[in-house]
């Protein structure tokens, strides 16, 4: 059950999305967002669409398997989509008793939801042909300017990637102590909220606890090898841009200028 | 009260790419009572199978009875089950989380909704038979050493009184000392109590002093079912799959291979001991 949760997966596969320059899809991914918000009618969607369906085609990721760490949002989407038919003023509709959707409700519950979608989509992509490691490496290196705010780039940027290379683990480990506790006559699923919080100790506890642990292992290893932050640390295999790079980069402007495009001319 | 495995398959990950078949077709009746060694080289699915055999795995395809019943059956109560066929997961005392020894034991009996006294009472129990000393009842399982709060965690499902008791791999990263006390103290179970014990392991060495009954896995599929003697004769095929037999049987067979008309089929050293001065006619 834990294991549906796909958002920050890595899903292996030999594509030109998975090879591409992490720099390069992190940009393309905020471009695509920004993209999202330049464009606002259905024309500029349908390219939009268009253009996260080749990405997607290309990078050879099934389509199920990226639908499916949507589950997690559904929730979300819902809210929004309900706050903005309901609660946005204009033209009435449909009134049913003091509930009124209105066309500009309906419009933006719309035009919010299928922003919402793609955008997760989007950057679902991108963490789904981007192993942790390249996506911590690629931002890292984009930030780099930042330092002259004595901004600490590359801690940060360890921070992300260790963070993100223990989502799995810990959920692995939640399915265990969870399937150790349920053979304990432990029942996680049945009575009413407070008796389901009391219920969650036997799993938050140990759970705690090895997350420390490792935590504690890690750092530990890292001393051991003589880890002491970014200065003067250099990388045994540099971000290096190639032509396929290029192509992206040269695609990307032509979508964004279509958007742009789209837009002033309607 | 015996538990049936009818062609049970078991696939992880069904639905993507990253699918493994980790079961193929198992067939298996564990009676009442039998000392079992469930072998195999990591990967081999003995993790997945004992997941099965207390409803915590639903098998893809075939069925699992447990005293005739259908153990995934809509009607069936799968809580009986969990206190009827005891799993110790592999490094159980990750799963400790009480304040003290004795509370944490309490978890099980008190899950299956019996009264304090009576929780207590087995609580004491099954800390008696895992062999802990009342000093460390009233201590944190995390202030105990590796084994100490090993026998804690086993305490932890024996309390429940199951009728099966699976072990995963109960000695891994125990020193030898811790080992040998916690697999003396199984076999002392066994006999004892007169429950079935279900022993994994990945090395032959650890089980072949124990158990009546030896299931070799690979690969997801059973590749023999048999008493230990029976098992150790395919020590050829045996070293193909990542295993070897005890080293007596290595022993035996060169001992053999030189001349010495010795019964290969002994297991332990003390029986080989005897067996060579039987031949050599000394006694
Ligand atoms: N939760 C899981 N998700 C996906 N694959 C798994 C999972 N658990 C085990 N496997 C795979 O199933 C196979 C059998 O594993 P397991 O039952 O743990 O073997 P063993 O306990 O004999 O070492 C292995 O190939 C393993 O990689
Ligand atoms: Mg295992």
């Amino acid at each position: 059950m834990l294991r549906d949760i796909t958002l920050g997966q890595y899903y292996q596969a030999d594509s030109v999305i998975h090879k591409l320059d992490p720099r390069a899809k992190l940009v393309a991914t905020i471009a695509f967002i920004i993209s999202l918000f330049i464009v606002n009618n259905a024309l500029g969607y349908c390219v939009a669409a268009i253009f996260l369906a080749v990405v997607i085609k290309l990078s050879k990721v099934p389509f199920r398997f990226i639908v499916k760490g949507m589950k997690t949002i559904v929730f979300l989407l819902l809210i929004t989509v309900v706050f903005n038919l309901f609660l946005t003023p204009g033209e009435a509709l449909v009134s049913v008793w003091k509930i009124t959707i209105t066309k500009e409700g309906l419009r933006t519950a719309v035009l919010m939801a299928v922003r919402l979608i793609f955008l997760i989509i989007g950057s679902s992509v991108m963490t789904l042909t981007t192993t942790p490691n390249n996506l911590t490496d690629g931002m890292e290196r984009l930030m780099r300017p930042l330092k002259i705010f004595k901004i600490p780039v590359h801690e940060v940027a360890m921070m992300m990637s260790i963070a993100l290379r223990f989502i799995p683990v810990l959920l692995e480990e939640t399915d265990k102590i969870m399937k150790a506790q349920i053979a304990r006559g432990a029942d996680f699923e049945s009575g009413n909220l407070i008796k389901k919080a009391k219920s969650l100790v036997p799993l938050l506890v140990p759970l705690f606890i090895s997350a420390f642990r490792r935590a504690n292992d890690l750092a530990m290893a890292m001393e051991a090898r003589c880890y002491r932050g970014g200065e003067h640390r250099t990388k045994m295999k540099p971000l290096k841009y190639k032509r396929c790079d290029g192509i992206a980069y040269l695609v990307l402007g032509c979508y964004l200028a279509l958007c742009i495009g789209i837009r002033v001319v309607t | 009260m015996p538990l049936i495995l009818d062609h049970v398959n078991y696939i992880y990950g069904g639905d993507t790419e990253l699918a493994v078949h980790a079961l193929n077709d198992i067939n298996l009746v564990i009676p009442d009572n039998q000392f079992i060694g469930l072998i195999g080289h990591t990967g081999s699915g003995k993790s997945t199978l004992v997941q099965h055999l207390n409803g915590l795995l639903k098998p893809t395809s075939g069925a699992i009875y447990f005293n005739g019943e259908d153990i995934h059956d809509s009607d069936f109560d799968k809580k009986k089950l969990r206190s009827k066929v005891g799993l110790v997961f592999q490094y159980p005392e990750h799963q400790l989380f009480e304040i003290d020894v004795f509370s944490d034991v309490c978890f099980g009996p008190k899950n299956l909704g019996l009264s304090k006294k009576e929780t207590e009472l087995r609580a004491y129990e099954a800390l008696k038979q895992v062999g802990l000393e009342d000093e460390f009842f009233y201590q944190s399982p995390f202030d105990l050493s590796g084994g100490q709060k090993r026998r804690v965690a086993i305490a932890g499902v024996l309390a429940m009184k199951p009728d099966i008791l699976v072990l995963d791999e109960p000695t891994a990263g125990l020193d030898p000392k811790g080992r040998d006390e916690i697999l003396d103290q199984i076999a002392k179970l066994h006999n004892e109590m007169g429950i079935t014990v279900i022993l994994v392991s990945h090395s032959m060495e650890d089980v072949a002093k124990y158990v009546e009954r030896i299931i070799v896995m690979n690969k997801g599929s059973v590749l023999y079912d048999n008493a230990p003697k029976e098992v150790f004769k395919h020590y050829k095929e045996l070293e193909a799959v990542g295993l070897a037999a005890p080293q007596v049987t290595y022993i035996m067979q060169a001992l053999k291979e030189r001349g010495l008309p010795v019964n290969t089929e002994v297991t332990t050293i003390l029986e080989a001991r005897d067996e060579i001065l039987r031949v050599k006619g000394v006694k």
